[in-house]
């Protein structure tokens, strides 16, 4: 996995809720066998104004998200399209648990907020909507705007992107454990 | 002793190595594939110089980009969907994994063939690429859906990190009224606790209502948990389970089989488990349900009003749905039928179907497209006649695939177009681009096809 320890950047502001992988990536474009390119295909029915009217959005690496963020679907390729658009850390108040999983899996940060913080963030994000973010992994800090506001997350996840640990190979280390639990049955 | 949910125990059995600072690693049972989660999986594997660690506990099926028209898949029809097949047939054959493909007569949507061959069983973990997954939850199986770099752990090591979820019971007791289906109850259900009201949790459903359930039916129940966010859904087994696996090809058998469901009647949750969660629903109050806005949560009884668009994400939606709060959705005219899904495409909802269908005939502005969930129940159906009335109704028979809950055939609506739908998500362009979808149980999706509106099927009851 890449590893993730701090990002610096513009941020996109994109609140709406509920937002489903298939607006994410809708299906008709999951006929692909591979992993790259669909950054092209993000967003490609709903094109919301907040990330498509926004001056040099391939360029930013952070979206405020709205709750419930990722929904529905498994389809990893919301991820994959995501994570090529440009995007390295994500942050609401909530996201959908697969989503989630698939996030980590390829590098993408998931920061859960609770809601005044994340309330917060979207209205300095108003008055400064071109200033630029810094997410510090490493010290579980947002900076933005004068503001700096801590985030928590389970620790082994916060190992797997600092040290772009790969959780396959995590798993594999355990061959003995596995067997025996085989041979048990 | 403490008590324990069902989802303690599945869960407690499969820890190969127990939670801490790191998820927990699980053993997976059953890992069931298909064309459109898995070839990035195996190039992964190629990449790593990795084998599949149990071939002998993956299947694999193509029913997402299939054509439902014919049972051969030509490249010039369709030549990323070909392509993306003829990767699963070549992937399956190089790893030794069973595959029944396009063409093969188990194949079939991958939550249906699993419970149907008796692959599916109670106790097992079960994962797929596919949120429905939950689906087999309904035989007391704990199943979710992964993403594709999981796709890749369970072939190369068979296990999964997981954290343990939470457990949530909705219990439905009483009886439903005539006409109402597990559709109704779970879009029922989504409506009560929202979308996201199950993430981080697996759903227990019981209750009596569940208890009377066929596995049809529990199937149906299962299948949308994850339209509440929850990955997973289970109904303990009983005697239905053991009724309905008895005999199935991979299925215990003999003495084998006797073994197993002494084991199986112990997988129920014990008497004072604590749930984290719990709400209780009276059956009887249950209406048929229908789906208004671009969300299984945005669901209401049919004869209801459009609610007020309180907030942005519901005008959005009327906005998109072109329907106006207040607004009655009884009589409104539709374009497209569609019964089939991972969610409805089993004997109980074809014949639920065409209880309605039989002597009537689809209203002539209306399109009905009837895809059973997999080759054996299209023989089934057609040994019991039902085919004939459908085509007698005008509606189109069709071969097994996800068809038009998913779109990546050529199977979806025109922009602008309204679908009655028996699948499980109104989102925005699911069912093609623009296309706008009201989500219902078969027998309010074959009512409305009659009328060509927007019909309570208890008006064509005993008629």
């Amino acid at each position: 996995m890449t590893k993730l320890d701090r990002v610096t950047s513009r941020v996109v502001c994109f609140t709406a809720e509920n937002v489903n992988t298939d607006q994410i990536i809708p299906a008709r474009f999951l006929k692909r066998i591979d992993k790259t390119g669909f950054g092209n295909d993000l967003f490609a029915d709903m094109k919301p104004p907040e990330v498509f009217g926004l001056s040099g959005a391939r360029q930013r690496q952070i979206m405020l998200c709205g709750p419930n963020f990722g929904c529905g679907s498994s389809r990893e390729h919301a991820v994959w399209a995501l994570r090529d658009f440009g995007f390295r850390v994500l942050i609401s108040t909530s996201f959908a648990d697969i989503f989630s999983e698939n996030a980590l899996k390829n590098g993408v940060l998931i920061i859960t907020l609770d809601a005044a913080s994340h309330a917060q963030l979207v209205a300095a994000w108003q008055e400064a909507p071109h200033s630029e973010m810094t997410v510090d992994l490493e010290k579980q800090v947002i900076s933005f705007s004068g503001l700096n506001i801590p985030f928590t997350g389970n620790s082994f996840s916060r190992t797997c992107l600092l040290e772009g640990l790969d959780e396959l190979g995590y798993i594999l280390r355990h061959e003995k454990q596995i067997a025996a639990f085989e041979a048990a049955r | 002793m403490q008590p324990k949910t069902l989802y303690d125990k599945i869960w407690e059995s499969h820890i190969v190595v127990p939670e801490s600072d790191a998820p927990a690693i699980i053993f997976i049972d059953l890992h069931l594939i298909h064309e459109v989660t898995s070839p990035q999986a195996f190039d992964e594997l190629r990449a790593r110089k990795l084998r599949v660690r149990r071939p002998d506990l993956t299947l694999g099926t193509a029913d997402h980009s299939i054509p439902t028209t014919t049972r051969v898949l030509v490249a010039s029809d369709d030549q990323m969907a070909y392509d993306q097949v003829k990767k699963l047939d070549t992937n399956c054959e190089e790893f030794g994994i069973e595959l029944f493909g396009i063409g093969s007569d188990r194949q079939g949507i991958v939550h249906v063939i699993g419970p149907e061959i008796g692959a599916t069983q109670p106790g097992k973990t079960i994962v797929c690429g596919d949120s429905h997954t939950s689906t087999h939850g309904a035989f007391g199986a704990l199943a979710f859906g992964i993403g594709t770099t999981e796709v890749g752990h369970v072939l190369a090591s068979q296990c999964l990190l997981q954290r343990k979820a939470k457990n949530f019971e909705i219990r439905i007791d009483g009886k439903l009224r005539e006409g109402i289906t597990a559709k109704d109850v779970i879009l029922y259900v989504i409506s009560q606790i929202g979308t996201a009201g199950g993430t981080g949790s697996v759903l227990e459903f019981s209750g009596s209502a569940v208890r009377d359930m066929n596995m049809d039916a529990r199937m149906t129940l299962c299948n949308m948990s994850i339209e509440a966010g929850a990955r997973a859904g289970l109904v303990a087994p009983d005697e239905t389970t053991f009724e309905y696996l008895k005999g199935r090809p991979k299925a215990p058998q003999g003495a084998e089989w006797d073994k197993a469901v002494a084991c199986w009647r112990n997988l129920k949750s014990d008497a004072g488990a604590v749930f984290d969660r719990q709400i209780v629903i009276d059956a009887a109050t249950i209406e048929p349900m229908i789906s208004f806005g671009t969300n299984p949560g945005m669901s209401m009884p049919i004869g209801a009003k459009v609610p007020l668009s309180d907030n942005e994400e519901m005008r959005r939606a009327l906005q998109y749905m072109n329907l106006k709060p207040g607004e009655p959705l009884l009589d409104h005219p539709i374009d497209v039928v569609f019964i089939g899904s991972c969610t409805n495409s089993r004997m109980t909802d074809l014949r639920a179907a065409a209880s309605i269908l039989k002597g009537r005939h689809v209203a002539p502005n209306v399109r009905a497209v009837i895809v059973p969930g997999s080759y054996q129940i299209k023989q089934m159906a057609e040994a019991e006649g039902l085919d004939k009335i459908f085509k007698d109704a005008g509606a189109e028979w069709r071969e097994a695939g996800c068809s038009m809950c998913i779109a990546m055939n050529a199977d979806k609506l025109e922009p602008g177009q309204y679908s009655i739908s028996t699948s499980n998500r109104n989102f925005e362009g699911r069912q093609g681009p623009g296309g706008r979808t009201m989500l219902a149980s078969p027998l309010t999706a074959a009512a409305s096809a009659v009328t060509g509106r927007v019909t309570d099927l208890r008006r064509m009851l005993n008629s």
